[in-house]
C-alpha cells in the first residue's frame, strides 16, 4: 500500500516469511488432514494418496446442508433488517432535530458495549416469553437494531451536502424519497463495509445461537460444528478438519477474493 | 413536524434496542436482588444476599483471576506481534500481499473452527505438540488436562487468532506517518532499530492505547473456544467469567446468581468504557 516504505533487510524478510508460514500452518495442516486418509493424518509424507472421503463422511455425519441453509437464512435476515433499521435511525440522528435526540443517541451507543451475548440470561427469558426459542428470528432479533450500523450511517449521512437534499426537495421528493434517492446511493461504500462485517460476524457467531436453539432445523453452522467437533463425538481427525473447512470455506473464499475490502471494513468496525 | 418524523424514523430500532439491550440490562440488575424460584419455593426478594454469596464463591474469584491472566497473557503479546507484522507488511517486502493475507486469515475464521483445529495440536500423544516434543525426547503431556498448562494453551491460540486483527490498525497508523521522517532518519544514518525505538514506537502510542482498551473489552467476550477445548476445566482452570455465567444459568439453572455475575461483568465493561471515553477525549485534545 505504501510505496515509500523502505526495503526490509533480508534477515527481516526471512523472519516475516517464517512468521507468515507459522501463521498459515494450522490451516495448511487442516487441509492436509482433510484431504488424506486417516493413517496419514499425523504422517506428513509427500506422496500420500489424496482423497475426498473425509469430506463425504463429514457431509453425512452431520446435517451440514441444513446448517448451511440456516446460516445463510440467518445472515441474510439479520443483514436485511439491519440495513433498513439502521438506515432509518441513522438518517433521523443525522438530519432531524427532535426532542431528546442526544440522549437517545447516547442510549443507542450503550449497545456497542453491552452486546447481546453479555445479556444471555435475560434475553433467553425474553425469547421464551415471546415463544421465539429455537427459531431463526429468536437468534437474529437482538442483533437487528445494531448500534454500530446506526453510528456508521449517521456519520456517513452527516457528510452529505445539504444542498443535494434541498435540490431533491425542490424537485418534489418527500423526506423518505430524499433518503432513498440521495443519501442511500451516496453511502454505498459504508453499506458495503458494514455488510461485510455483519455477515462475517454472524456467520461466525456462536454463543447466543447455541443458547437459543435446540434442534437441527434452527442450528447454524457454528453450533453444528461444535457438536460435530466435540471430543466426545468420537469422529476422527480428518473428518473434523474436513467439516471445519467446509463450514469456513464460503467466508474464507470471499476473504481471499476481496482481501482489501475485508481488512478496511474490519478496521472501520474496530475504530467505530 | 420534524420532531414527529425524527421519532418515527427511530422507533423501529428503538423498540428493539430497548427490548434487547436496555430492558434486559435493567432486568438483570433487578433479578440479582431475588432468589432463584423453584417448583416448591417461589422467587423472593433477598437484597444483597446473592452478592454476599458471590464474594464467598471461590469459583467466581477463580474465573475473575483467569480473565485477568487471559487478558494479560494475550493482549500485550498479540499487540507486539501485530506491530511487528504491520511494520513488515508496510515495508517493501517481497510478496507483501501474501504475507498480509497469511497474518490476517485467522481473523475471518470462527472461534469454533479455530478451536476444532487447535484441539488436535494439544491432544496427548498423537497431537502435533507431543509429536514435536517426542522428536526431542520429551514425555507426552496432557496439555489441556493439566491445570498448569491449560490456560496458557488457550492463550496461544487466541494470540494467533487476534494478532492479524490488531495488525490492520497499526498498518493504518503507519501509513499515515509522514514519509519525511523516514528520509530524515536515513540522512542522519539512524539504524532501523533506533528509528523504531525513537520515532515509530512513540508515534504509534495512540494506536497502542486504543487497541489495548478495545482488546480488553473484547477479552471478556471471548469464550467460544472453551466449549470445544476444555468446557472450562479441569477444575475451572481455563474458565472465564462469561463462560461461568453460561454454566450457572444453563447448566445449574441458577438464573438469579447468573444475573448477579452478569452485573459484575456489566460493571467491569462500563468502567472500561469510561477509560476508553477519556482516551478518546484526550486524543481530540491533542489535535
Amino acid at each position: 500500500m505504501n510505496a515509500a516504505g523502505r526495503r526490509a533487510p533480508s534477515l527481516e524478510t526471512a523472519a516475516a516469511w517464517l512468521l507468515a508460514l507459522l501463521w498459515l500452518s494450522p490451516l495448511l495442516y487442516a487441509f492436509w488432514a482433510a484431504f488424506h486418509p486417516a493413517e496419514y493424518a499425523t504422517r506428513l509424507e509427500l506422496l500420500a494418496p489424496l482423497s475426498v472421503d473425509n469430506f463425504a463422511k463429514a457431509w453425512t455425519y452431520a446435517p451440514f446442508p441444513r446448517h448451511f441453509l440456516n446460516t445463510v437464512m440467518l445472515v441474510t435476515m439479520i443483514l436485511a433488517a439491519q440495513l433498513v433499521l439502521c438506515t432509518l435511525a441513522g438518517y433521523a440522528f443525522a438530519r432531524f432535530e427532535f426532542a431528546g435526540r442526544d440522549i437517545a443517541f447516547g442510549l443507542v451507543l450503550v449497545q456497542l458495549l453491552i452486546m447481546p451475548e453479555v445479556l444471555i440470561v435475560e434475553n433467553y427469558r425474553i425469547m421464551s416469553r415471546l415463544g421465539l426459542v429455537d427459531t431463526l428470528l429468536g437468534i437474529g432479533l437482538p442483533y437487528m437494531a445494531s448500534a454500530f450500523g446506526i453510528f456508521l450511517l449517521r456519520q456517513t449521512f452527516k457528510t452529505v451536502p445539504r444542498e443535494l437534499e434541498d435540490a431533491a426537495r425542490v424537485e418534489g421528493c418527500t423526506f423518505l424519497g430524499v433518503l432513498w434517492r440521495v443519501y442511500v446511493p451516496l453511502a454505498r461504500p459504508t453499506y458495503l463495509a458494514y455488510g461485510l462485517v455483519s455477515v462475517s460476524y454472524h456467520w461466525n457467531n456462536f454463543l447466543w445461537p447455541l443458547i437459543v436453539t435446540n434442534s437441527i432445523e434452527t442450528r447454524p453452522l457454528t453450533v453444528g460444528l461444535a457438536i460435530f467437533g466435540a471430543p466426545e463425538s468420537g469422529v476422527d481427525w480428518g473428518v473434523i478438519s474436513a467439516g471445519t473447512l467446509m463450514a469456513v470455506s464460503p467466508l474464507l473464499v470471499a476473504f481471499l477474493l476481496f482481501q482489501r475490502q475485508f481488512m478496511q471494513s474490519f478496521m472501520q468496525a474496530g475504530i467505530k | 413536524m420534524k420532531h414527529v418524523y425524527g421519532w418515527l424514523l427511530l422507533t423501529p430500532a428503538a423498540i428493539l434496542l430497548v427490548g434487547f439491550t436496555h430492558y434486559p440490562a435493567a432486568a438483570t440488575l433487578f433479578d440479582s436482588l431475588f432468589s432463584t424460584g423453584t417448583g416448591v419455593r417461589p422467587s423472593r426478594f433477598v437484597g444483597l444476599a446473592n452478592y454476599a454469596a458471590l464474594t464467598d464463591d471461590p469459583i467466581f474469584w477463580q474465573v475473575l483471576g483467569n480473565n485477568a491472566w487471559f487478558a494479560l497473557g494475550t493482549i500485550p503479546s498479540s499487540m507486539a506481534i501485530a506491530m511487528l507484522m504491520a511494520i513488515w507488511v508496510n515495508d517493501r517486502l517481497p510478496g507483501r500481499a501474501l504475507a498480509r493475507m497469511a497474518y490476517f486469515t485467522p481473523t475471518v475464521l470462527p472461534m469454533i473452527a479455530v478451536a476444532n483445529l487447535w484441539l488436535f495440536f494439544y491432544t496427548p500423544q498423537i497431537g502435533l505438540l507431543d509429536q514435536i516434543g517426542a522428536l526431542f525426547g520429551a514425555a507426552s503431556h496432557n496439555w489441556l488436562g493439566d491445570p498448569d498448562t491449560v490456560l496458557a494453551c488457550t492463550m496461544v491460540m487466541v494470540i494467533w487468532k487476534e494478532a492479524g486483527f490488531f495488525m490492520i490498525f497499526y498498518l493504518a497508523a503507519l501509513q499515515s506517518l509522514p514519509p519525511e521522517l523516514e528520509e530524515a532518519a536515513k540522512i542522519e544514518g539512524a539504524s532501523r532499530w533506533y528509528f523504531f525505538r525513537r520515532v515509530t514506537f512513540p508515534l504509534l502510542m495512540p494506536t497502542t492505547l486504543f487497541v489495548m482498551v478495545n482488546a480488553t473489552i473484547n477479552s471478556f467476550k471471548l469464550v467460544d473456544h472453551l466449549f470445544i477445548l476444555t468446557k472450562g476445566g479441569p477444575d475451572n482452570a481455563s474458565s472465564l467469567l462469561l463462560y461461568y455465567i453460561y454454566q450457572v444459568a444453563f447448566s445449574f439453572f441458577d438464573t438469579s446468581y447468573a444475573s448477579t455475575l452478569t452485573v459484575v461483568l456489566l460493571v467491569l465493561l462500563a468502567s472500561l468504557a469510561v477509560v476508553q471515553f477519556q482516551l478518546v477525549e484526550r486524543r481530540v485534545h491533542y489535535r
